[in-house]
């Protein structure tokens, strides 16, 4: 075990953890957040993304020691439910869930490539959706959210 | 009230009011029927709120607002949403002011499962959530009445407050009427429903209360559940389906950090440790012996096994006792023999659940879809008490039907009972596909019979399924992993041959084609006007542990159906869409099907397409039509495909779809549920399959179950919704799903020639059945 300090959504946290950890149990159990879910394990399913330095990553498969110090954000850390962040709101618009287990991976997946690409194609955009599931196949809804968020970033 | 009720009540010297501040002094009106809800469990859980009284429903507070209850779950199919409009609807109170709350052992009524798109039905009609509403506010009504001293046909109530038709000012509140007292009132059945013309708040496009906590990544899934003192469990399940503990080594485990205590009762394993991560290294470093398993059947000869194991349990569904005749005066006789592989529900979050167990008491967070049966089951397990569990539950992952949710609760009881501290187990992604409740593998033979002119005179359809345990219901733990591995059965396998003749209707989960009379006792029930009819259906037992996934056994058997109708059509060179409709005998699935055809333009013409090249793309369209189980819920699909002739894969470019499910409820839920059932139907029909080798399942993850990921080639989906505020409400949530490898299939062999029968439609059988084309 060792002290080991995660930025996450603006917060500062020094944890006692073993260095090996994946990040997804520091923020789902110790820092008790609602964002980031256990899914496979395996890096295969996107359900535990968050963001750090722009880029989606898989924090099942990330040990902790390996972004101590970075910023990460979660889910929460986009906006609260009084003050949705934009790509939240474009999923409550068009009723983009059914059982919303995979909407933490499926808004930051599609968030990080806005960030950096923000006017991308249909066709980068499913290829960047391409390795998040959703099992109630919320598919249209939730495409059709992200191309909403796409255009109001663009305006 | 009845008039025999109020007589009564006169007689004896009580006002209304008198009566209602008493409670249970009275019994008026009927008795629910529960028996439909509980086939399985002859009734309520004992300790259920009363299904007969309107207090086990609704409850108004002295400031009007109401709290409903209900037994019937938020799955994410949308079903809270509904409820609480239906409520706010019957009381004409604002959606704002009712909670409703469900599936929680301490408050809500045992409606069984929530599940078998059985929760429109159950709470929409003439029963239940929806006549304690009905009662209620005429049981208010008449409140009002004797409180204002005007008789009720001069009432209105708006906002939970009646007041005078001429005299608006004359009013009093549901809160002051009856405010925190309870109704102590039995469900009226005369207790009038408001009729659709005259809804505001049901069949209006709600949005889901729940949805900007979920977006937000504030919402409380089980999940997510963390008592004070919390410890986390691991469970180790047997490297091969049926190896049992020869031994197991604690001290492999000895000074593991944070290692609480290694957990065997029987042939169940699991570690509690302080931190998940460190029970998940202990599981994993635990030295187990197990026995060699009891090997498993061929994967690749599997359905030949299916077909011939004996013994086998029989049913009849129908018989006419003519058909072999009328086969052997056919002019034409078509044969054909589909197969649907074990699938699982493979829910995207591995199954949870929270529980502590106190000594002889326990409080169980689960994600179950029966929070009575897993609380009378968790107690069989746990050698406690039924009434002494409390059972609440919580949103899990999506599960599509019996996932790894009551398991993974029996896991988290067993490991808390062992340590006396709360514990929260979520199972690995190997955990929860390895060892889940699969759909069933189907193998199929259809037969026909046609005239001179091409009409369907008759029809054979003979089915092999296999199957091992099921939910767990109100007595069976040994129906799912952990009660058998900690000595449980699951239910017996009852052979039984030759089947007796049917007595009663039974469509047997769409068993009965669509297009046969589906005659008993004088009487057609069924759809379609073939009289000429044999349903046979064989069970035999099943090497993996099998249960509901959604559309059980109705979209296997539909697949086989309207793929071989759609063989029938082409071989006497009709339009399959006329050619259903020539056979079909009832208004509403007609109605379905003429309605998808002419929302997807339909190209009315046979199958396949005239001229196909034989390389390259090819497109066409196919059609499908189910009353899904014989009478819950009608739909028809057309869907139109691209199939890339050089590589075998598959692109379903659109779907039509048209359903009838009777008055809508809320048609953005029920857009929301065609879309995911249709998109869901073609990752099924297109990648997944269960896989195992001799020992054991090789198909635990993403890699080795191919699901189609949030980011593919999305088809344009239309969603026709034909609202029947004059029928009684059926399911929905399952009626897209049913449709789409039939329609998919049919819409292969339109654009290309080639017919496959089996799912699923994978790139290498695509192509082999492309090569096969003459």
């Amino acid at each position: 075990m060792s002290a080991i300090t995660l930025k996450v959504n603006g917060q500062s946290h020094t944890l006692d953890l073993d260095p090996a950890t994946p990040l997804l149990y520091a923020l789902s159990d110790d820092l008790a957040l609602r964002g980031p879910k256990f899914g496979c394990g395996l890096g295969q399913c996107g359900a535990c993304t968050v963001i750090v330095k722009g880029q989606a990553i898989r924090s099942c498969v990330t040990p902790v020691k390996a972004v101590a110090g970075s910023e990460i954000t979660t889910l929460e850390g986009l906006g609260t439910v009084e003050k949705l962040h934009p790509i939240q709101k474009a999923f409550l618009d068009e009723r983009a869930a059914q059982c919303g287990f995979c909407l933490n991976g499926i808004i930051l997946t599609a968030k990080a490539l806005l960030d950096k690409n923000p006017k991308a194609s249909e066709q980068e955009i499913q290829q960047a959706m391409s390795g998040v599931l959703c099992r109630c196949f919320t598919n249209v809804r939730m495409l059709a959210a992200i191309r909403r968020y796409e255009q109001e970033i663009a305006r | 009230m009845t008039r025999d009720a109020r007589a009564a009540l006169k007689q004896a010297g009580f006002s209304r009011r008198d009566f209602l501040k008493t409670s249970g002094a009275l019994i008026v009106g009927f008795s629910a029927s529960s028996t439909l809800l509980h086939a399985q469990g002859g009734g309520p859980s004992p300790g259920s709120p009363s299904l007969n009284q309107v207090d086990s429903w609704i409850a108004i507070a002295a400031d009007g607002s109401v709290t409903a209850y209900s037994g019937k779950e938020e799955l994410g199919q949308g079903i809270s949403t509904a409820q609480t409009q239906l409520v706010a609807e019957e009381l004409c109170v604002p959606i704002q002011r009712v909670k409703l709350i469900y599936c929680d052992t301490a408050l809500t009524p045992d409606q069984a499962h929530t599940s078998g798109s059985q929760s429109h039905p159950a709470n929409f009609n003439q029963g239940n959530l929806a006549q304690a509403g009905a009662t209620a506010r005429e049981a208010l009504l008449k409140l009002a009445s004797e409180r204002l001293g005007v008789p009720v046909d001069q009432l209105d109530v708006a906002d939970g407050i009646v007041s005078v038709k001429n005299n608006p000012s004359k009013k009093i509140s549901y809160g002051e009427l009856v405010g925190g007292q309870k109704f102590s009132l039995a469900l009226d059945k005369s207790a009038k429903r408001k009729p659709p013309s005259q809804w505001t708040v049901l069949g209006q496009p709600v949005t889901r209360p729940d949805l900007p906590a979920l977006v937000a990544g504030q919402f409380e899934f089980v999940h997510n559940v963390r008592l004070p003192g919390m410890l986390h469990g691991t469970v180790v399940r047997p490297p091969a389906v049926g190896a049992t503990i020869i031994s197991v080594d604690e001290a492999s485990v000895k000074g593991m950090p944070g290692v609480v205590k290694v957990v065997v009762k029987k042939n169940f394993v699991g570690v509690v440790a302080e931190k998940p991560w460190q029970a998940i290294q202990a599981a994993a470093k635990l030295k187990v012996n197990w026995t060699p398993g009891s090997g498993l059947p061929s994967h690749a000869n599997f359905y030949e096994h299916l077909r011939n194991q004996k013994p086998t349990r029989d049913v009849l569904l129908v018989d006419s006792k003519d058909v072999e005749q009328r086969l052997a005066e056919s002019a034409t006789v078509l044969n054909a023999t589909y197969h649907h592989p074990y699938q699982m529900h493979g829910s995207v979050g591995s199954s949870c659940a929270v529980a502590d167990v106190q000594g002889d008491k326990a409080t169980i967070y689960s994600p179950t879809q029966a929070v009575w049966y897993q609380r009378n089951t968790a107690a069989m397990v746990l050698g406690l008490k039924p009434e002494n569990l409390h059972v609440v539950y919580r949103p899990g992952s999506g599960c599509y039907g019996l996932n790894g949710a009551d398991t993974v609760t029996y896991d988290a009881a067993l490991l808390s009972q062992a340590v006396g501290k709360p514990v929260r187990v979520q199972l690995s992604r190997k955990d929860e596909m390895a060892w889940e409740n699969y759909g069933n593998a189907y193998v199929i033979d259809e037969r026909a019979g046609l005239d001179a002119q091409g009409n369907i005179i008759a029809w054979h359809h003979e089915s092999w399924s296999a199957s091992l345990g099921n939910r767990p219901g109100p007595r069976t733990p040994g129906n799912v992993i952990t009660g058998l591995l900690v000595g449980f059965e699951p239910e017996p396998f009852a052979p039984r041959s030759p089947a007796p003749d049917p007595r009663n209707y039974n469509n047997g989960s769409n068993g009965v084609p669509s297009y046969v009379a589906g005659r008993i006792d004088g009487t057609n029930r069924g759809t379609g006007n073939v009289k000429s009819e044999r349903v046979l259906l064989h069970n035999v037992q099943s090497p993996f542990w099998t249960g509901p996934l959604r559309s059980p056994a109705r979209l296997q058997n539909t697949f086989a159906h309207e793929g071989f109708m759609d063989e029938l059509a082409s071989r006497v060179k009709a339009d399959p869409l006329e050619y259903r409709l020539r056979h079909l005998s009832d208004a509403r699935l007609i109605g379905v099907v003429k309605a998808a055809a002419k929302a997807a333009n339909w190209d009315a013409r046979p199958s396949p397409k005239p001229d196909i090249r034989k390389a390259g793309i090819a497109t066409g369209r196919g059609m499908a039509c189910v009353l899904y189980e014989g009478d819950n819920g009608y739909s028809a699909m057309v869907l139109e495909v691209e199939v890339n002739q050089d590589t075998g894969k598959v692109a379903v470019k659109h779907i039509v779809a048209a359903t009838d499910c009777g008055p809508i409820s809320n048609p953005d839920g029920l857009r929301n549920q065609i879309e995911g059932g249709a998109l869901q139907g073609a990752s099924r029909a297109l990648g997944e399959e269960v896989t195992w080798d001799e020992q054991k399942v090789t198909s635990f993850d993403w890699s080795t179950y191919r699901s189609l990921p949030l980011g593919f080639d999305l088809p344009k989906i239309e969603s026709v919704l034909l609202n029947r505020p004059d029928q009684e409400a059926t399911g929905a949530g399952e009626l897209s799903i049913t449709l789409v490898a039939a329609a998919l299939g049919n819409a292969i062999f339109d654009a290309t020639g080639a017919r496959i029968r089996q799912v699923p439609f994978t790139p290498e059988r695509v192509k082999a059945a492309l090569a096969a084309r003459t």
